[in-house]
């Protein structure tokens, strides 16, 4: 604070008051040592996200490569590798796999839920700001989808339109979009009713400027933590729609598709489901004990 | 039933009060003494931090998690509350100790009944029969002169209005006849007619019923109407006490001074005697300094004499002999020291007319689906929020517009700056008509002349933004400006006419006081150096010594600018200070209009008569003749046919203000009346607030 302040005294300096954003939000951040939860949820995030940013310095083996099938962890194969969690059927490392597999899912539930924000918080905005007609006709469509069981929906498009990566964030974004936009609108309709609205509205800013500038940055909070708690969804989904056989095509390595591949051999070689569902449920646990500690301290301050 | 009035009913000693959070200790309350004698009304005055609920909580034994005794004894009826057991101390919670919050609605449970409420105390705490409990409930409904009991048991509270429930709370309070009667605020949410009327409850009620008061408030004028004696509280600690009488006359504390230099008086005057607000802050409980812990805003602050050791209270003899005071200099000080600091300032000239609003009509169209509407076909509805509006503004004068909550006046500003239309009638700013122009379709100049201060400092300003951003905005907006550099030069001298220090450039809201954010509010206001600004209760939701500080900053920057000033405020001394002329509204209508000087003598709409009387005077010496106004404000959405004051009216001349809409009678060139009681009668009323001699009120501002 102290540099601040003389910056001010001497001249000034254009760049500080985005400085001064990113400096209060890792400060924002550094707040969250004070949740132990949340710190919990943030080493197993972490954890995840380096494990997938280091995966070839990590992985002991080519995830690809074939070894000797259906070895049980810790086995040694006859030309003396040692594969800490096993192999699979066809003899892939699963270790290796686990690790490259981070990969995807750190890609893709991000991505999909990010680009469902950014429909959510358009339509949330517009549907609350604007009222009226924006407001019944957004709504209804959003009631409309909101009212099929996600994973109909889900089966129902990448069924009929084909698997592949944007296909999946598409409907992605459409069986959670509704659901944002309903969060936003309602923080919106409370926003809208503050007196610095009713200021910029009679400075004559435009709707654009008070839907992004004054309404938007005020709803951050909520925001935040329904984001991190939506990640933990989505990285469910995610595994599911692979399980289900609507996930990315094969080889590359994919959580939920290699739980499906396993499955038959679930009861003889239990580790080849086990190990991967362990995966995700601890990169979702994390983004939950995340979220809950982003709220605890949203709460206190 | 013979009351002993000597009987010692609270005694306090040396309490120290503490909150135990993350941060460490919080010193709330320290070295607080009190002792209340039966019968008795005792006052706790001071702003919001001072811990006078703190004081309330202890004596209910109510700490919540964090807080603690740290030091001292709270004793009721001899007795010492912390050896108590917990089922000791919830038989005398309610029982023997009662206590009315600020929020009525709040305080009553929305779901249950009066009457369940009511006899729910009596059966729990004395057993009674359902029957019996109901009985005396009904009676005490009666003695908290609420009219039609019976019909009031049986309503929810969001059935009835905000005075009513705070009858009710009272008159649960009292039902069990306690000892001691704790009052946190009790007035603060309603308006001043329904405060009144409380007061004057209050008052009756402890005489009647021997029950002693602890009464909290942060309002000086109510406490010389209900208290015995007072205490003024600083940063945890009385700074004096004594006597009502002693305190008001002959007030020794420097914090005491700065009080009631900060109150707009009656011969208080926004040029000639402008308000003086106490320089600083509230101290933080952390960092309070060493000795006084007014010293820093002290103007008689002498080193080593005032922070020095910890400073105890001394007698100051005379007339009450216990009247102490927080204060080792407290024989040189004079009350005038403040006063004479004041420098007068020049009053503005006030040149054409600026605002005309002529026939103003507006209302909101509500549309009934109820089966009942669809049968009558009366399916659309009119809330009359303004009606026949009619009043100019010159410029550099201030008009205010004063009016008890749900009078329209907020709906008023709203149309002047667009955010709603005019039903019908015109507004014309400088000769155009801007009623039924929304804001969207204003012109960028039209805009910047017309400008708005809020009244929540919370809500004014956008969390997410730095004030040198917010204000900075104003000026791009509005053209004054293009280059950053230069932009922020005014943003800068805008800081410094606010009198705000400069590194608040920086600054995120909530990292301001709530003064504060007021000034910035004021700031963004003038940013665009508009003609006239409207101010919507500005100041009603600070501090006395904050709202002192921001009224003069409101008023330096109406001077600089030479803007006109629509202030709009229930809050007829502050209104009376600062506005040249007044504009008294009631039920979307004006009852009266005229200079600031003809509002406030006879002759008199009887509503700005009751106003006037419920105003309450931080003055011993001025006389002031009761009007407790009855019922409540009706629907705007079924508003009465004739006069709309007619069923409040305490001079009420028939069945024509009932019928008719009264005539606008003009007393003076701009001063009218709408009142079907002819003129000569209404000037012969005895003036409601009389001020003491001229010599004498002379010699005292000397």
């Amino acid at each position: 604070m102290k540099k601040n302040n003389e910056n001010l005294s001497g001249k000034i300096v254009p760049a500080s008051s985005v400085g001064l954003a990113f400096k209060r939000a890792v400060k924002s951040f550094a707040l969250l040592k004070e949740s132990r939860i949340g710190m919990a949820g943030l080493f197993l995030v972490v954890l995840w996200i380096l494990i997938a940013i280091f995966a070839p310095l990590i992985a002991p083996y080519d995830p690809l490569a074939n070894f000797q099938p259906f070895l049980k962890p810790g086995m040694v194969d006859s030309k003396g590798n040692l594969f800490l969690l096993g192999t699979d059927q066809i003899g892939r490392d699963m270790l290796s796999r686990l690790i490259f597999g981070a990969r995807r899912v750190l890609i893709f539930a991000p991505l999909a839920t990010f680009s469902a924000y950014l429909v959510g918080i358009v339509m949330g905005l517009l549907a609350g700001y604007r009222g009226g007609w924006w407001d019944i006709v957004l709504t209804r469509v959003g009631d409309v989808i909101l009212s099929f069981p996600p994973i109909v929906l889900y089966i129902v498009i990448i069924g009929v339109v084909g698997a592949t990566a944007i296909n999946i964030v598409a409907a992605i974004i459409l069986a959670s979009g509704p659901g944002i936009m309903r969060i936003v609108r309602g923080l919106v309709l409370d926003i809208r009713t503050r007196e610095y609205i009713a200021a910029a509205e009679t400075r004559g800013e435009s709707d654009l400027f008070i839907m992004l500038v004054e309404i938007l940055p005020n709803a951050r909070g909520p925001l935040i933590v329904d984001a991190c708690l939506r990640l933990g969804f989505v990285t469910i989904t995610i595994g599911i729609l692979a399980f289900l056989g609507l996930g990315l095509p094969p080889p590359e390595p994919d959580w939920g598709g290699m739980v499906n591949e396993a499955r038959v051999f679930a009861l003889a070689f239990p580790h080849m489901t086990l190990f991967p569902c362990i995966a995700i449920s601890s990169l979702v646990l994390g983004f939950n004990l995340l979220a809950d500690g982003l709220r605890e301290i949203s709460l206190r301050d | 039933m013979t009351i002993d009035y000597n009987e010692t009913v609270l005694e306090i000693e040396g309490l120290c009060l503490s909150y135990f959070i993350r941060a460490g200790e919080v010193p709330a309350v320290v070295d607080f003494d009190l002792k209340l004698h039966r019968g008795e009304a005792v006052g706790l005055v001071g702003e919001s931090g001072c811990g006078k609920s703190t004081v309330a909580n202890a004596i209910m034994q109510y700490m919540g998690n964090t807080g603690a005794i740290v030091k001292g004894k709270v004793k009721f009826m001899g007795n010492d509350m912390s050896e108590m057991s917990g089922e000791q101390i919830r038989q005398i919670r309610g029982k023997e100790i009662a206590m009315v919050y600020q929020e009525p609605m709040a305080a009553l449970n929305p779901s249950l009944s009066i009457a369940t409420q009511m006899t729910e105390v009596l059966v729990f705490h004395e057993g009674a029969a359902i029957h019996d409990a109901y009985e005396r409930s009904l009676n005490m409904l009666r003695d908290v002169h609420i009219p039609d009991p019976e019909r009031l048991m049986e309503s929810y509270p969001h059935q009835i209005s905000g005075g009513q429930q705070q009858r009710v709370v009272i008159a649960m309070a009292l039902l069990l006849n306690p000892s001691l009667l704790l009052l946190d605020e009790p007035t603060t949410a309603l308006d001043v007619t329904v405060e009144a009327g409380i007061v004057e409850l209050i008052a009756e009620l402890s005489s009647k019923f021997g029950t002693s008061l602890l009464y909290i408030s942060h309002n000086l004028g109510l406490m010389l109407e209900v208290c015995d004696r007072i205490a003024v509280m600083y940063s945890g600690e009385v700074v004096e006490e004594g006597s009502v009488e002693s305190i008001f006359s002959n007030p020794k504390h420097p914090y005491t001074h700065g009080l009631f230099g900060c109150i707009p008086m009656l011969h208080t005057d926004k040029n000639a005697h402008p308000l003086v607000a106490i320089p600083g802050q509230l101290p933080l409980p952390h960092e309070r300094p060493q000795g006084c812990y007014f010293g820093p805003r002290c103007h008689s602050f002498k080193g080593a004499v005032c922070d020095a050791e910890e400073i105890s209270m001394s007698k100051i003899g005379g007339e009450d002999r216990n009247h102490r005071v927080r204060c080792p200099r407290w024989e040189e000080i004079k009350k005038d020291d403040s006063i004479n600091r004041v420098v007068a300032k020049k009053p503005i000239d006030t040149g054409s007319t600026v605002l005309e609003v002529e026939n103003m009509q507006k209302y909101y169209v509500m549309h009934d689906n109820s089966l009942g509407a669809l049968m009558t076909g009366k399916r659309v509805k009119y809330v009359k929020a303004n009606e026949q509006i009619n009043f100019r503004a010159a410029q550099g004068e201030t008009v205010a517009i004063v009016g008890e909550s749900g009078c329209g006046k907020s709906t008023f500003a709203k149309v002047l700056v667009g955010l709603e239309t005019v039903t019908k009638g015109e507004v014309r700013l400088e000769g155009v008509d801007i009623g039924s122009m929304p804001v969207k379709s204003r012109s960028p100049e039209l805009l910047s002349s017309l400008q708005m201060i809020f009244q929540n400092p919370n809500d004014t300003l956008n969390p997410s933004l730095s004030v040198g951003m917010q204000i900075g905005r104003v000026i791009k907006r509005f053209g004054l400006e293009s280059d950053p550099a230069k932009i922020k030069d005014r943003v800068l001298q805008l800081l410094d006419s606010i009198k705000m220090p400069r590194d608040s450039y920086f600054r995120m809201p909530r990292q301001l006081s709530g003064g504060q954010k007021q000034r910035v509010g004021i700031a963004r206001a003038f940013a665009g150096q508009p003609k006239t600004v409207i101010a919507d209760e500005p100041i009603s939701a600070l501090d006395v010594s904050v709202a002192a500080a921001v009224t003069e900053v409101l008023m330096d920057m109406q001077r600089n600018y030479a803007t006109t000033l629509l202030f709009i405020s229930h809050d007829l001394s502050t209104v009376r200070y600062l506005s040249d002329r007044i504009v008294v509204m009631y039920l979307g209508q004006i009852m009266e209009r005229g200079t600031t000087s003809e509002v406030f003598s006879p002759p008199y709409h009887p509503y700005t008569e009751a106003l006037l009387s419920a105003v309450p005077i931080a003055d011993l010496s001025v006389e002031k003749r009761r009007i407790v106004l009855e019922g409540t404000l009706p629907s705007p959405l079924d508003p009465p046919r004739g006069c709309p004051f007619s069923t409040r009216c305490f001079r009420k001349v028939g069945n024509i203000c009932d019928e008719e809409l009264p005539p606008v009678q003009f007393a003076a060139d701009r001063h009218a009346i709408a009142c079907h009681i002819p003129l000569e009668e209404l000037e012969a009323v005895e003036p409601v607030i009389k001020l003491p001699d001229r010599d004498e009120n002379v010699h005292r501002d000397v």
